[in-house]
């Protein structure tokens, strides 16, 4: 049957014109729908734009009364209109460490607790149970800093630490201080507790990764368990530990509420730990609300912006190192 | 020789008892923080929990309002989030695969999973608060909705590339077009996963506060109005463990136990419908 002869039919067959229709129909149906899910695609991106333009525009006025000094300046007034963003840096970086200094050898620890010393039946609970940390919102963290732990770091963890590491030369400066509770210490043990379960649940995902053979191979030659982490896990899923924990500094950086309630809120940097200290997040999340207009809120807006593209820059960088595992265990 | 075993033998059971403390460590907290929110929220429920206003000061009240707010900008952030969500993960996994744009999107979409959440309370202050010039739920709602879209986004992709290909196959060999192949069989087969990434996106935004603060502001009247500030559980916490009121203390721990368990709840179910998709 040439063409022609097809096209003469569908004129005169209602029948075949209909199906004619039904096919064109289904193709517009097929694109629209491609063209959808395309856009909402593209609008993950927008919204990742919108920001960054949205913060930069906010932040414009305070960068621009500033310049690089918002960045090194600790002066936080808005009486004196002077904002700097130091001490909030500062806080930020320094309960971050705090937390990963904890929080990055107890989430191994469990991780490899979970792939090679726990019985099989407990796997999948324990399993749960650590990842319900990840689950309970941040402001509970919070509401049990303040009513349980703060109260247990001013009675008995403070007054330790100061009578001991306080005693020494140079590190003792780290423990100066009453112990009054709240403070950078207290922000940074409860967010180490935080971010556990993500460096458990990334960094036992990807020693599963080990191929069986491997470790078989050294159990054969007599390795002790330890012996294979140390000499055949941890070599061969480093790139992928090492994006899970920066995957937690970058949940440590923008912690909010938890670290509002017990870091005390004072604009200003000390040397000693114990002393109260503000974050980023704390500092916005503490006086947007009552910020007036012009220069206060820049400035809020401006940290707020800093702090996004920090985490942004550490939060890119572990998704890369975990690509690359992905690449080479060929998911 | 034997020295050398010994050394061996010693370290390794230093760093096993290392490791057993540390998950010692890990679920001793869990039980020190869901112990506490027992010990104080229980006794706080009663029928007055879900009937009457947050009080004033010195006054006993309830978290109906508070509990109501939760519930329409959840509400507000999912019905905006899960559909672009699953969109947006449907184009990943059946349309975009491995070009260009589907890895700059999905490696997008991974940053935004775990953006601090403060900072889009502020894009949102400036795109919607800013503007219209007062506090809204409706602002709240799509904060939590920019929250929740990347959590969608990862489960359906995830699970549409569950779907075996050749289930695609058959289906387009009966003359399916993408769509309906997509729409009739992919979402059909992994219908428990789509519905696990709702459910984690929601058990997510429920605990959310740092958003909310200078978007929903928080509100002590009943509200049903999304253009007005409205109240929510986790701001209430907010505000009430704060207070030097006994009472105000007593709701906010009432308040953080209803959502420390509903959020567990749903992770859990969320789970089990996982492992249900998965051993399919």
């Amino acid at each position: 049957m040439t063409l022609a002869v097809a096209e003469e039919r569908a004129a005169t067959n209602p029948r075949v014109s209909e199906r004619a229709n039904a096919l064109t129909r289904l193709r517009v149906a097929d694109g629209s729908f491609r063209a959808i899910t395309f856009s909402a695609a593209v609008f993950v991106l927008l919204i990742l734009v919108g920001v960054l333009v949205s913060l930069f525009i906010g932040a414009w006025p305070a960068f621009r009364a500033f310049g690089f000094g918002f960045l090194t300046s600790d002066v936080w007034s808005a009486p004196k209109q002077q904002f700097g963003a130091a001490s909030a840096i500062y806080g930020t970086i320094v309960t971050a460490l705090i937390a990963m200094l904890i929080g990055v050898p107890v989430g191994l620890g469990i991780a490899i607790f979970l792939t090679e010393l726990c019985p099989i039946p407990l796997r999948r609970p324990i399993g749960i149970a650590v990842e319900l940390l990840a689950g309970i919102p941040s402001i509970i963290y919070g509401i049990w800093g303040v009513y349980f732990f703060k109260p247990v770091m001013q009675d008995y963890l403070q007054p330790f630490l100061i009578k001991t590491l306080g005693a020494l030369p140079v590190i003792g400066a780290l423990f100066a201080g009453p112990p009054l509770g709240y403070g950078i210490l207290t922000a940074g043990l409860i967010l180490a507790v935080m971010i556990l379960p993500f460096i458990t649940a990334i960094s036992r995902d990807v020693f599963e990764t080990v191929p069986a053979v491997l470790k078989e191979a050294a159990y054969g030659v007599g390795c002790t368990t330890f012996e294979v982490v140390r000499n055949v896990v941890i070599p061969y899923t480093r790139v992928g530990v090492i994006g899970g924990v920066m995957l937690a500094l970058g949940r440590a950086l923008g912690e909010t509420m938890a670290v509002t309630f017990v870091i005390g809120n004072a604009t200003r940097i000390s040397t000693s730990i114990l002393a109260q200290g503000t974050t980023i997040s704390a500092m916005i999340a503490n006086q947007f609300a009552e910020a007036d207009e012009g220069l206060f809120t820049s400035s809020l807006l401006a940290l707020g912006f800093i702090l996004f593209v920090i985490t942004f820059i550490v939060l890119a960088a572990a998704r890369l190192m975990l690509a690359r595992l992905d690449v080479k265990a060929g998911r | 020789m034997a020295d050398f075993y010994h050394k061996r033998r010693r370290s390794n059971a230093v760093w096993t008892v290392l490791s057993y403390a540390a998950t010692a460590f890990g679920l001793g907290w869990l039980v020190l923080i869901l112990g506490a929110l027992l010990w104080n929220g229980v006794g706080g429920l009663s029928l007055d929990i879900f009937t009457k206003m947050t009080p004033a000061p010195g006054v006993q009240g309830g978290l109906l309002n508070s509990i109501i707010g939760s519930l329409i900008m959840t509400g507000i952030g999912v019905l905006i989030g899960a559909p672009l969500g699953v969109l947006a993960g449907t184009y990943l996994a059946e349309y975009g695969h491995s070009s260009r744009v589907a890895w700059v999107i999905r490696f997008i979409n991974d940053i935004l999973l775990s953006a601090p959440s403060i900072v889009v309370g502020l894009f949102i202050y400036q795109l919607f608060v800013v503007p219209f010039g007062h506090f809204s739920a409706l602002a709240g709602g799509l904060a939590l909705a920019v929250i929740a879209t990347p959590v969608v986004v990862r489960t359906t992709e995830d699970m549409l590339n569950l779907v075996p290909n050749t289930l695609r196959e058959a289906a387009s060999a009966l003359g399916m077009p993408r769509s309906v192949v997509i729409q009739r069989i992919a979402y059909r087969s992994v219908r428990a996963g789509l519905v696990t990434g709702v459910l984690l996106a929601v058990a997510r935004i429920t605990g959310e506060t740092a958003p909310l603060v200078f978007t929903a502001l928080g509100n002590s009247l009943f509200e049903w109005d999304p253009r007005q500030p409205m109240s929510s559980l986790p701001l209430i916490i907010y505000d009430f463990a704060r207070s030097p009121y006994p009472e105000q203390q007593k709701l906010a721990w009432t308040g953080a136990l209803l959502v420390t368990f509903a959020v567990l709840g749903m992770s859990i179910a969320a789970r089990v419908l996982t492992s249900r998709v998965s051993t399919k």
